[in-house]
């Protein structure tokens, strides 16, 4: 295995002022699954001080890449890009995550980089919902027969849209297109290159369109190059650092060529990778510039809302919300309040204050399906800490909303997940709703 | 049965860990040298403690007490193997007494959930060591762990009631009490705070606390000589009045500070003062106005007065960046907190400025002004032997001066292994005989966290 840059870790002077942010830490209080712990076990494996082994893969593995440490770190360790580096060469030198990793990694590799076979996927899961073979196949105990991260992701998955944004979005399908437009015509003068996501798209179409409606009537003009691809995120966390690499480079040519003015994310996890696309380019002779470029137009949705002046909806939601946030989007991307400050404006919305709520809820990309046990133990603590009257949870990132909606049927209160531009939409569409009631 | 064997029948097996990866992360504190422990231990009541110091007592396994690792002189790094006694397991407040003011705790009970608890009940636990958010109580008390705010304040020991202590050989003794006023017997509740994990194994408690301070009032301000800074400390307390915090920064913090915010704080001055005053609201607006009267007409260069906790915060954002900023010139940071008496800072920074100077080392001074509590911090490599050498000759001669002036080694770090070896500078043989005489009544195997404190045996 070649070692890690020596500067990665000597930044780290063990302090210890991390470890208590870390979710794995307040589970075990182990120092291993501890920020600092991974840093310091990384530094003896790079020294030859300790043994590349299932002690070392357990440390690195159960790492949640939630970043909360960086969040905190006096000296400006990288932490996640650390462990991600280290599971990087573990899994070229062939140790790879256990659990689940056959069907996960055969996934990652011929499943997700290709929206084409995505969406026939998205397809034959919509018709297994809807056929009757689910009730069948769930009465049978036929998934008994599976492994119980595939049973995890069969029960977990939302009913399936019928069209994907992508279909929608990219042109193939226009007239899709108009019965989604809001009428508004674009007039900022600003483009949006939507960044649609794999998982997104296909689970959540509607979160995509949301999106690109919310942008339009804050007067952007919407495209969805046809080109992008899924950001790598998964890849990254699981270490396969060269899939990820050919997605970043497919990306960027995709929204570069696009000449969109920025590229847009409603999803923590993916805005994160995408921001970080430089550091993962950064020894690419030919992408590493374009890496850069790339990288300062990508925002996030409540971001560029608020910066570009929110207008805030007529209609309401009355509902009591909690904002669950995403790791990904407020330790990286660094968006922590701008959702919250969105949600206060809709009328009749109440925000209720959650507490902790930048500690991660065990989703974490695919963790909740390579380390089920802790990521239950993190969910159910989430969702004991809900805010009583707690109606609906907004957060923002696919895997936190499946992981939050598990959470709310497995341990209640029976509340509905959503995320934040479904709020806005929803109620926009109310005041336009009554705009046609009254006239 | 080995002694791991019989660690896991006291605690359980899920509590004892002797994997090399175990072994390699307990092996180091918040101070950059590491040693290995040979097991990891992580009991989780006063009685689990007894068994395990009785094991170890009859097999002389050496025992080192470890809470967050936050420490800065190496306490829990464990020497000489042995067992890492893991205390963060006991970790509940077990009582917050709201009319007797005070509060039974455990030891790993986090320093900063604990201010919590009682500031949920409406009041106030001063000690606040900057590392508030990782530490424990019980390396607090085995530090005897102060702040910013112990001038006005005190430091930890100041709060402490009465201990429950597990002894090196495995009984279990309870010190102090529940009153204010105790005078039966030995303080030992003293001697055990600050004894470094080498006289027993605190697992309880009792603290107090106070009610709140009505408001706060926060001020900053430049002074182009440091002198005037002194001049300027020592004139507010004259006054009467004491500042909740003293902060001070050298040039070098400030233009390290400077470069990483870039808040527009001057360059081309020697000092940087932060006063916080706390009381009654109607007390404070006088108070700080004197303040900066005084600070005025002691050549200060500019004085600005926060007057919300926004503006509050501004004014804290310099000295609370210090320690980022600094970790960005140099991988390695050596933090000493050598001590004088008040009047003596300037003489201090100005010997910690030659001794950087001659051994070509860059030192950043900052620290609480209001105590003489000093932090200078050597930036290095540990990579750079030839670097770390100069380093290790510069740390000796800050020793030399904070002695010579009338201080001390350690004014809240403690001694650990880092400073053993210039204990018979500060405290001569007389003086270390009666320390090592007190450490041989109670612990004569030498079981508990041996080779702290006290320089190896000649
Ligand atoms: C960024 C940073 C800032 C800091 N700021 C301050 C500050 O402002 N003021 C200050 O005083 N210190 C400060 N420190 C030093 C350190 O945090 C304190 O010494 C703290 O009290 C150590 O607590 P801990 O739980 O980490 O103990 P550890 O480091 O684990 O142990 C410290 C010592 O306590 C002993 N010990 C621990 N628990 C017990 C127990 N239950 N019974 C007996 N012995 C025990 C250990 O054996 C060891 O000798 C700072 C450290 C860092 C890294």
């Amino acid at each position: 295995m070649d070692p890690l840059p020596e500067e990665l870790y000597l930044r780290c002077v063990h302090c210890g002022m991390c470890v208590r942010n870390c979710p794995t830490f307040q589970e075990t209080g182990l120092e291993m699954d501890s920020p600092r712990g991974r840093v310091q076990l990384l530094r003896g494996l790079n020294r030859g001080e300790l043994a590349a082994g299932p002690g070392l893969f357990r440390t690195i593995w159960s790492c949640l890449d939630c970043r909360a440490c960086e969040a905190v770190c006096p000296s400006g360790v990288r932490i996640g890009f650390l462990v991600e580096e280290a599971r990087g060469q573990f899994f070229e030198g062939g140790y790879r995550r256990s659990k689940g990793a056959f069907l996960l990694n055969l996934a990652m590799r011929f499943l997700f980089p290709y929206p084409g076979r995505l969406e026939l996927a998205g397809r034959l899961l919509r018709f297994y919902q809807r056929s009757g073979l689910r009730t069948a196949a769930r009465r049978l105990g036929i998934l008994r027969l599976f492994p119980p991260a595939v049973r995890e992701i069969e029960r977990i998955l939302p009913e399936v849209p019928a069209k994907t944004a992508r279909a929608i979005l990219t042109g193939a399908n226009q007239n899709g297109r108009e019965e989604n437009g809001t009428g508004v015509k674009a007039g900022n003068g600003r483009t949006a290159g939507l960044f649609l996501g794999c998982v997104m798209d296909v689970l959540f179409a509607e979160i995509n369109l949301a999106t690109a409606r919310l942008l339009e009537r804050h007067g952007f003009q919407v495209t969805a190059p046809a080109g992008q691809r899924c950001c790598g995120a998964l890849h990254l966390h699981n270490g396969s650092r060269e899939q990820a690499k050919k997605l970043a480079r497919r990306n960027i040519d995709a929204f570069l060529a696009a000449g969109v003015d920025y590229v847009v994310t409603n999803a923590g996890g993916c805005g994160a990778a995408l921001r970080e696309y430089p550091e993962l380019l950064a020894g690419d002779p030919v992408y590493a510039d374009r890496a850069r470029e790339f990288s300062r137009k990508v925002i996030d949705i409540a971001q560029l809302l608020e910066q570009t002046g929110f207008l805030p909806p007529r209609g309401s939601f009355p509902r009591q919300v909690a904002y669950q946030a995403s790791c990904h989007l407020k330790n990286v991307m660094g968006v922590a309040d701008a959702p919250k400050r969105l949600l206060r404006q809709v009328p009749g919305l109440t925000l209720l204050e959650m507490p902790d709520e930048a500690r991660c809820c065990g989703s974490a990309g695919i963790y909740n399906l390579t380390h089920p046990e802790m990521a239950e133990a993190l969910l159910r603590r989430k969702m004991a800490d809900l805010p009583p009257g707690t109606e609906v949870i907004a957060t923002g990132n696919p895997g936190c909303l499946l992981q939050l909606m598990h959470g709310a049927e497995k341990y209640g209160p029976p509340v509905q997940v959503k995320h934040v531009v479904e709020i806005l939409e929803e109620a926009y569409a109310a005041g336009e709703r009554k705009k046609v009631t009254l006239t | 049965m080995t002694i791991i064997q019989k660690l896991a029948a006291l605690v359980g097996q899920q509590n004892v860990f002797s994997t090399p990866e175990a072994r390699y992360a307990y092996s180091y504190d918040a101070t950059f040298r590491r040693c290995q422990p040979d097991v990891v231990v992580r009991p989780a009541n006063t009685e689990e403690v007894s068994g395990i110091l009785r094991l170890a007592w009859e097999t002389q396994t050496p025992v080192v007490p470890r809470g967050a690792g936050t420490g800065l002189s190496g306490g829990s790094v464990p020497v000489r193997g042995g067992i890492a006694l893991d205390l963060t397991r006991m970790n509940r407040i077990l009582e917050i007494n709201t009319a007797d003011l005070l509060a039974v705790v455990e030891p790993g009970v986090v320093t900063d959930d604990f201010a919590r608890a009682v500031a949920e009940k409406g009041f106030f636990f001063p000690p606040d060591p900057s590392s508030s958010k990782s530490s424990t109580i019980g390396g607090n008390l085995a530090e005897n762990a102060g702040g910013s705010r112990a001038f006005k304040y005190g430091v930890i020991r100041d709060y402490t009631l009465g201990l429950e202590v597990v002894l090196a050989d495995g009984r279990v003794i309870r010190t102090g009490g529940r009153t204010i006023k105790n005078v039966s017997g030995y303080d030992l509740t003293r001697l055990f705070v600050g004894s470094e994990g080498t006289l027993g194994v605190i697992t309880q408690a009792i603290l107090r606390f106070i009610p709140p301070p009505e408001a706060t009032r926060t001020l900053l301000t430049f002074f182009p000589r440091l002198d005037d800074a002194a001049r300027t400390v020592s004139a507010i307390i004259a006054r009467g009045i004491t500042p909740a915090a003293l902060e001070f920064m050298d040039d070098q913090s400030i233009r390290v500070v400077e470069e990483y915010l870039h808040l527009g704080l001057p360059l081309d001055v020697e000092a940087l003062l932060l006063i916080e005053v706390d009381g009654p609201a109607a007390v404070l607006a006088q108070q700080i106005a004197e303040i900066a009267a005084l600070c005025r007409e002691m050549g200060s260069r500019e004085v600005q007065v926060a007057s919300t906790a926004r503006e509050a915060e501004n004014l804290w954002k310099a000295r609370k960046a210090i320690s980022p900023a600094v970790a960005r010139i140099k991988p390695t940071k050596i933090s000493e907190d050598a001590t004088v008496p008040r009047s003596r800072i300037p003489e201090m920074v100005r010997r910690l400025k030659e001794i950087a100077a001659k051994y070509d080392l860059k030192i950043v001074i900052f620290g609480h002004a209001g105590d003489g509590n000093l932090h200078p911090n050597i930036m290095c490599d540990e990579r750079d032997a030839d670097e770390m050498r100069r380093v290790e000759q510069a740390v000796a001669e800050i020793f030399q001066a904070a002695l010579e002036l009338g201080g001390t080694l350690s004014g809240e770090h403690g001694i650990g292994f880092l400073k053993a070896p210039f204990m018979p500078r500060e405290h001569g043989e007389n003086g270390l005989w009666a320390m090592r005489s007190i450490k041989q009544a109670l612990d004569p195997r030498g079981i508990l966290n041996p080779g702290k404190i006290f320089p190896l045996a000649q």
